[in-house]
C-alpha cells in the first residue's frame, strides 16, 4: 500500500479521469439494470404474482404467443386437478383489451379471468374481491395512477363491456406493459367472444380458458398431467417468455449489459496497459533494488482495486440518485438493490480481469534497464 | 568467507553466432569492505555489464560472483533478496520515483520485505545533507540533491555492497566532488564494498583504486590519488 497510495495521490488528475469514465460505466450500468427490472416488471409482474407454479396451455401453442394463442377447454382444469401432487387447479383467461373509463381516462388493460373464489382470485389491498355480479373489475395500483377510481365504470372498445373497478390491487401487477385487471371467468370468457351487452354468446365460449393455473408439489410429474388433459405445462418462469415482449426485452438489455461489461474491462485494461508502459522506468528501478515480481504486481493490482471501487462506488450513487427520479417518470425503471450489487460487483470483477491482463506486463519489465544509458 | 564483492573470471557475453559480442571477459575483481573503487572507461567498454552481474541483475556466462560472502549463482526470485537485503545501487540521475517525497524514496526499499536492522530514513536523509527538503519530490530538487537522496535509499538497507552507476553524469564539478566525498565518507564509514563506474576521470581521487576497462577487460590502472 506504501507505493499505491502515493501514486494514486501524485497522479491523482490522471486517475481520477480514468475513474470519471469508470464511474459514467457505472451509472449506464444502474440505468441499464433499473430498466431492465422496471421492464421485467411492466412485463411480466402480473404473472410474477400469481400464486402458481405452473400454467398448462393448449398443446402445440408457440411457446413466445402462448398466452394469446392458447385456447384450453375447461374440463382438463378438472383432469389437473385430479392428478397426484397437483394442490390447486384453477382456470385461467387473458385478453388485452382497450377501454376508457367514466371519466374520460383511456386505459389499456391485461383482463385475467379468473372464477371468484379459487386460488387465483385476488385478495385486493382496497375495496373488495370480485363478487358473484358479472361485471366486476379489480385492477392493479398501477391502473389507478394512470387515472382510474375505485367505483369507475369502465367501458370496453368495439364491444361496448362495462366493468365496475370494485377492488385495487397492492403494487404493480402488469403484463405486456398492460395493467392487469381481474375478472369473473365467465364475464372474460363473452369478452373474449366479443360478445357485448345483449349480444349472443356462443355455448363453446364458456367451454374456453386461455390456461390452467397449477400449484403443485415439489416433484409433480406435469408431463404425466400434460398427458392426461392434453395441455403442454410450462412453469411459472417459463410463461414469462410466453409474454409480449418480454424474450426480445429481456434479451436485448442482456446483451447491452453484457456489451458493456466487456467495454469497461478493456476500458481499464487500455488504461493500466498505457500507464505500466509509461512506469516501465521506475519498475525497472523496483526490481534492481530487489523489489519482488509480487511486490511491483500488487502495487498495480491495488491501485486497479483502489481506482475501480472508489469509482464504482461513485458512480452506483449517481446511478441510484438518477435513477430515484425517473423512478417517478411513466418510464418502466425499478432499482432492486441486489441486481445493482451484483452488476457492480461484476464491473468491478472484470474490469480486474481487464486490468491484471494489463499489469502482468510488469513481469516483463527486465531490471536490467535501470542502468546506464538505457534508461 | 569472502566479505565485499568478489567476481572471479567473469565472463559475459551478449547475442550469439556472428553477432556475440563479449561484454565481460575473464573479469576479476575483488572489493574489500570499507574500499571504494571506481571503474572507468569508454562507452560500450562493459561498465554497466560490470554492474550488472555484480548486482545480480544478470547471471555470467562463466565465472562466479561473490557478494557479502553470498554467491550470486541462483534464480531470479533468490537474486532479487539479495538485492534487496546486501546490495545498495545509486541509479544515474532520474532514478528517483516522481510520486515520492524525498524521505519516501529512502524508505521505499524498506517496504519490499523485511530487513534486519535498517537504518533510520530520516536521519540518513539528514546524514546526507536533505533533512531541510525532506517533504520534496524529485521534481522539485536540483541533479545533486536528488542524487545525494539516491545515495541515501541506497544506504538504508544497510548493505555490504554497493554499487553505483553513473553518479555524476549530470551533476556539474562542485555537486559531483560533493557527491563522490559522501560515497567514500559512508563507504568507509559503514565498511561497504563500493564500485563507482564513471566517465568522469575529475573524481577519481576520491577513490581507493581505480580500474580501467576496455572491450570487456578489466585493469588495474593505478592507486588513486588520496
Amino acid at each position: 500500500m506504501f507505493l499505491t497510495l502515493r501514486e494514486l495521490a501524485f497522479a491523482r488528475g490522471r486517475f481520477a479521469l480514468m475513474g470519471a469514465v469508470v464511474a459514467l460505466i457505472a451509472v449506464l450500468m444502474v440505468l441499464l439494470s433499473g430498466l431492465s427490472v422496471g421492464l421485467v416488471n411492466d412485463g411480466v409482474s402480473g404473472l410474477q404474482k400469481l400464486p402458481v407454479t405452473s400454467l398448462a396451455f393448449e398443446r402445440g401453442v408457440p411457446t413466445d404467443s402462448a398466452f394469446s394463442r392458447s385456447v384450453v377447454d375447461s374440463a382438463a382444469v378438472a383432469r389437473w386437478a385430479e392428478r397426484d401432487g397437483v394442490t390447486d387447479a384453477a382456470p385461467l383467461g387473458n385478453t388485452l383489451v382497450n377501454a376508457k373509463s367514466d371519466r374520460g381516462t383511456e386505459i389499456d388493460l391485461a383482463l385475467f379471468g379468473v372464477q371468484p373464489g379459487s386460488f387465483v382470485d385476488p385478495d385486493p389491498a382496497q375495496g373488495a374481491r370480485l363478487g358473484s355480479a358479472p361485471h366486476e373489475i379489480v385492477v392493479s395500483a398501477t391502473a389507478i395512477d394512470a387515472g382510474l377510481r375505485l367505483g369507475d365504470t369502465v367501458t370496453l372498445d368495439r364491444i361496448g363491456t362495462e366493468l365496475t373497478v370494485v377492488g385495487v390491487l397492492d403494487g404493480q401487477h402488469t403484463f405486456g406493459h398492460v395493467d392487469v385487471g381481474y375478472v369473473p371467468l365467465r364475464t372474460w370468457q363473452e369478452i373474449r367472444a366479443g360478445a357485448g351487452p345483449g349480444d349472443p354468446v356462443p355455448a363453446h365460449a364458456y367451454d374456453e380458458i386461455t390456461a390452467v393455473a397449477l400449484r403443485t408439489a415439489p416433484g409433480t410429474d406435469l408431463a404425466a398431467g400434460d398427458e392426461a388433459a392434453g395441455t403442454a405445462s410450462m412453469t411459472l418462469e417459463e410463461s414469462f417468455g410466453a409474454s409480449p415482449g418480454y424474450t426480445a426485452e429481456t434479451a436485448t438489455l442482456g446483451m447491452i449489459q453484457v456489451f458493456l461489461y466487456a467495454i469497461s474491462a478493456l476500458v481499464v485494461g487500455a488504461f493500466f496497459t498505457v500507464l505500466v508502459i509509461q512506469r516501465k522506468p521506475e519498475i525497472a528501478v523496483l526490481r534492481a533494488m530487489g523489489a519482488a515480481t509480487g511486490y511491483v504486481l500488487r502495487d498495480s493490482l491495488l491501485q486497479s482495486a483502489v481506482l475501480l471501487v472508489v469509482s464504482t462506488v461513485v458512480g452506483v450513487a449517481a446511478g441510484v440518485a438518477a435513477g430515484a427520479g425517473l423512478s417517478a417518470t411513466p418510464m418502466p425503471f425499478a432499482l432492486d438493490l441486489g441486481a445493482v450489487g451484483v452488476a457492480a460487483l461484476l464491473l468491478v470483477a472484470l474490469g480486474m480481469v481487464g486490468a491484471a491482463v494489463a499489469v502482468l506486463r510488469v513481469t516483463r519489465v527486465d531490471p536490467l534497464t535501470a542502468l546506464g544509458g538505457n534508461r | 568467507m569472502t566479505t565485499g564483492l568478489l567476481l572471479e573470471r567473469v565472463t559475459l557475453r551478449h547475442g550469439d553466432g556472428e553477432d556475440e559480442t563479449v561484454a565481460l571477459d575473464d573479469v576479476s575483481l575483488h572489493v574489500e569492505p570499507g574500499e571504494i573503487v571506481a571503474v572507468v572507461g569508454p562507452s560500450g567498454a562493459g561498465k554497466s555489464s560490470l554492474l550488472a552481474v555484480a548486482g545480480g541483475l544478470t547471471v555470467p556466462d562463466a565465472g562466479r560472483v561473490v557478494v557479502d560472502g553470498v554467491d550470486l549463482a541462483g534464480p531470479e526470485r533468490v537474486r532479487a533478496r539479495i538485492r534487496r537485503t546486501r546490495i545498495g545501487y545509486v541509479f544515474q540521475s532520474n532514478n528517483l520515483l516522481p510520486a515520492l517525497t524525498a524521505v519516501d524514496q529512502v524508505r521505499l526499499p524498506l517496504t519490499f520485505g523485511r530487513i534486519e536492522n535498517p537504518r533510520d530514513p530520516v536521519e540518513l536523509l539528514a546524514e546526507v545533507g536533505m533533512d531541510h527538503k525532506s517533504g520534496r519530490r524529485p521534481h522539485q530538487l536540483s541533479g545533486g540533491e536528488r542524487q545525494r537522496v539516491g545515495v541515501a535509499r541506497a544506504l538504508v538497507t544497510r548493505p555490504g555492497v554497493l554499487l553505483v552507476d553513473e553518479p555524476t553524469s549530470a551533476l556539474d564539478r562542485r555537486r559531483s566532488h560533493e557527491v563522490l566525498a559522501l560515497l567514500a565518507q559512508e563507504t568507509h564509514e559503514h565498511h561497504m564494498a563500493t564500485v563507482v563506474v564513471t566517465h568522469d576521470h575529475d573524481v577519481l581521487r576520491h577513490c581507493d583504486r581505480v580500474f580501467e576497462m576496455i572491450d570487456g577487460r578489466l585493469t588495474e590502472e593505478r592507486p588513486a590519488m588520496a
